[in-house]
């Protein structure tokens, strides 16, 4: 997984644009981990997909709705984790 | 195949979420619950349709599914249908794969998953009118050719809007009969693969306006806030208890009265026998004591639906997740969990669609502690004799706070029972959440209908049965053998419910029961309810004279203690009955043990509870 100019999910700020930039890594184990991560590619966090944080939980911003693609998915830290993302330029907003 | 006989078998396959059941439903009549968040369909749901041209077919009703890479037991059963894995389920014939026309880049993953398994299949373009409405354009046929498969239009929630999909059933269709081909979990290229399929096809046959997300997103931004959302969330639910019992007074009088009346006119028009004690102090008064409870159950059922139908579930879900983690379960339990204060089967059945098994175990051994339906007859009847019907700060009716008392008080103990168990268990791997939260709609008034419909069709159907039988039994028991002759108490105090009652009175006199009480939960055991009018007939029978119907209120009033009737309240909180409970328990766990530790840990807190409750209020009332 690259992470040159990404942060996870997790880390994206509430409201901003951001685009999906890794892809979980091939793996022939199938962990836990590894079904978690293979279950957000198949609902749509793959490379290349925008994604916003519409809302946050308290404290520590943990769970997360996050908009994917034409629907919105509530996140666990931890999962959010698995996903690597790149904000999108501060000018666009 | 017998298969022929009955019909094709048509398996309606497809996210959650995509309006699936809805369908189901328009096809063949069924009045099942009709809902937008994961998990409503739990059961194996299975009608029966045949199209204008005489073609029948028998329709499964899958659970929704994301992908065939099962999460959740679910998923599981649905990819186990699908790919013929089941014994006593032969694989569909044919699949109509439900995809929500407003979310196809979500939908249609699967459709491309389940293509490969070459069995015959038809794509319903679901929730059309949305979609048109949102101004996405879907270029059908190129759609279908790019598929490979028939793809129709449909609109489950308007009356004929299946129509395009029967048309397309009536015609010859490619079924080959032949096994689907085998199936191996799909790695991360596969679905990468998949994913970019998905997106070319979208991009050569779907053009769609940017999403308009900005009315979701301003609700949201509100019902999702930590602070305001928790108002909301707060709020609805005090509303609801709220209503439960002040909209439900008016029918509630005029059941009772109408009630009261049919025993009167039986009991005049009938000479004095053995069998109008039956007819008039059995049934007329043991079924109609809970009958009565009917538009309270109506309503908070009307509630339950209507949040399930506009979306705001998945969020209350959310809001309460970071409160559900502080005793090692997630969000994702709290809607089995709300289900469970309609009742706690359907609510044990719903908590397949959490795919941590400890969560799923310890989400089905907290959900009898949700107050469910069948309590409220018993709450009703006590708050109502006990509690004084006064305003509280201007706008709250006392009666609804105690009664919202007791739910906050069975959801308490629900968390620190959950608690006890994550620490039993110890810690584990930390428990997913990823919920769907659907765009919002306005429930929809004939669904709404339809559910409280089959609501009141169960109530009846428990009311006509396994509670008239009860009431039966009940009246038998406490009517031989008679008083002898010359005897000064009532009669029921000689009978086999009385003889009964005393015994257990030894073991729940130190909690307060007298013994019409202890009488009155042993039918509770099969329904709680029951307990209601049992008390009725216990009371009806002990009474003198012929004035039975509608006394009950002011008897228990004047006869129990105020520690009695708090005791009996701090009972029901736990209330170690219900055996369809414990029976479905047994079912989804695979195992005698989790019933078994169900039953004992609720009996143990029942008494518990009781025994407090009714040592302090004397105390406190100074007896």
């Amino acid at each position: 997984m690259t992470t040159t100019g990404s942060m996870t999910l997790f880390e994206l700020p509430m409201g901003q644009e951001g685009t999906v930039s890794g892809a979980p890594g091939a793996s022939d184990e199938r962990t836990e981990e590894q079904e978690i991560a293979l279950r957000l590619f198949e609902i749509g966090f793959i490379p290349g997909e925008r994604v916003r944080v519409v809302a946050r939980g308290y404290p520590g911003g943990d769970p997360l709705a996050v908009r994917v693609g034409d629907t919105m998915f509530a996140l666990r830290r931890f999962e959010a984790e698995r996903v690597l993302v790149t904000p999108a330029c501060e000018a666009a907003r | 195949m017998s298969a022929a006989t009955e019909g094709l078998r048509l398996a309606l396959l497809g996210n959650p979420n995509c309006g699936k059941t809805a369908l189901f439903n328009l096809l063949t009549g069924s009045r099942q619950k009709v809902a937008n968040y994961p998990g409503v369909t739990v059961d194996r749901k299975e009608g029966q349709f045949t199209t204008a041209a005489g073609k029948s077919f028998r329709v499964l009703d899958l659970p929704g599914a994301y992908s065939l890479n099962a999460l959740s037991i679910d998923e599981e059963i649905t990819r186990d249908v699908i790919l013929g894995r089941l014994d006593a389920e032969p694989p569909p014939e044919l699949i109509v794969c439900v995809s929500d026309a407003t979310n196809l880049k979500l939908n249609l993953r699967l459709v491309l998953e389940v293509r490969r398994l070459g069995v015959p299949m038809i794509l319903a373009l679901n929730m059309t009118d949305l979609a048109k409405r949102r101004g996405i354009v879907i270029d059908v046929p190129a759609l279908a050719r790019e598929l490979g498969m028939p793809v129709v239009s449909t609109i489950a929630i308007k009356g004929g809007g299946a129509d395009e999909l029967i048309r397309q059933l009536d015609t010859p269709l490619a079924v080959t009969g032949s096994p689907p081909a085998s199936w191996l979990p799909p790695d991360v290229t596969d679905v990468g693969a998949t994913q970019r399929e998905v997106r070319r096809i979208l991009a050569a046959t779907v053009s769609q306006p940017a999403v308009d997300t900005r009315r979701d997103e301003r609700i949201d931004r509100v019902v999702l806030h930590p602070v305001w959302g928790m108002l909301i969330l707060a709020g609805t639910l005090f509303l609801m208890f709220q209503a439960v019992f002040s909209w439900a007074s008016l029918p509630m009088e005029l059941i009772k009265d109408g009630i009261a009346a049919i025993g009167e006119t039986v009991g005049e028009r009938m000479p004095d026998t053995i069998l109008r004690s039956l007819l008039v102090d059995g049934i007329i008064a043991g079924v109609g004591s809970v009958l009565v409870f009917l538009p309270q159950i109506l309503i908070l059922f009307l509630f339950i639906l209507a949040l399930e139908d506009s979306g705001y579930l998945p969020r209350a879900a959310f809001l309460l997740d970071r409160l559900m983690g502080t005793v090692g379960l997630s969000g994702r339990s709290f809607i089995p969990l709300l289900s469970s204060f309609a009742c706690a089967i359907p609510g044990i059945m719903a908590a397949r669609t959490i795919s941590s098994w400890r969560d799923r175990l310890t989400t089905i051994m907290i959900a009898p502690l949700m107050t469910c339906s069948a309590r409220l007859p018993v709450y009703a009847l006590i708050i109502a004799a006990f509690i004084p019907e006064t305003t509280v700060a201007g706008v709250f009716n006392l009666q609804g706070l105690v009664l919202f008392g007791l739910y906050v008080g069975g959801v308490a103990s629900a968390m620190a029972v959950a608690g006890v168990l994550r620490l039993a268990a110890g810690k584990g791997v930390q428990s997913p959440l990823m919920l769907e939260l659907p765009s919002y709609r306005w429930p929809h008034g004939r669904s709404l209908l339809l559910g409280l419909l089959e609501r009141a069709r169960i109530f009846l159907r428990r009311v006509g049965g396994i509670i008239l039988s009860l009431m039966i039994v009940l009246w038998f028991l406490s009517t031989f053998p008679a008083a002898p002759a010359g005897a000064s108490g009532p009669a029921i105090q000689y009978s086999y419910a009385g003889m009964l009652g005393r015994a257990l009175e030894v073991v729940l006199a130190p909690i307060g029961f007298n013994w019409q009480i202890s009488i009155a939960l042993v039918p509770g055991m099969a329904a709680r309810e029951v307990a209601v009018g049992a008390l009725g007939t216990v009371y009806a029978l002990s009474a003198a004279g012929d004035d039975v119907a509608d006394q009950l209120l002011p008897m228990l009033a004047a006869s129990w203690s105020l520690p009695t009737a708090f005791a009996l309240l701090a009972w029901y909180v736990f209330s170690p009955q219900c055996l369809s409970t414990l029976a479905v328990v047994r079912r989804e766990t695979n195992s005698w043990r989790y019933p078994v530790l169900m039953a004992a840990y609720l009996f143990a807190l029942a008494y518990a509870a009781a025994f407090v409750t009714y040592r302090v209020a004397l105390l406190l009332t100074g007896g």
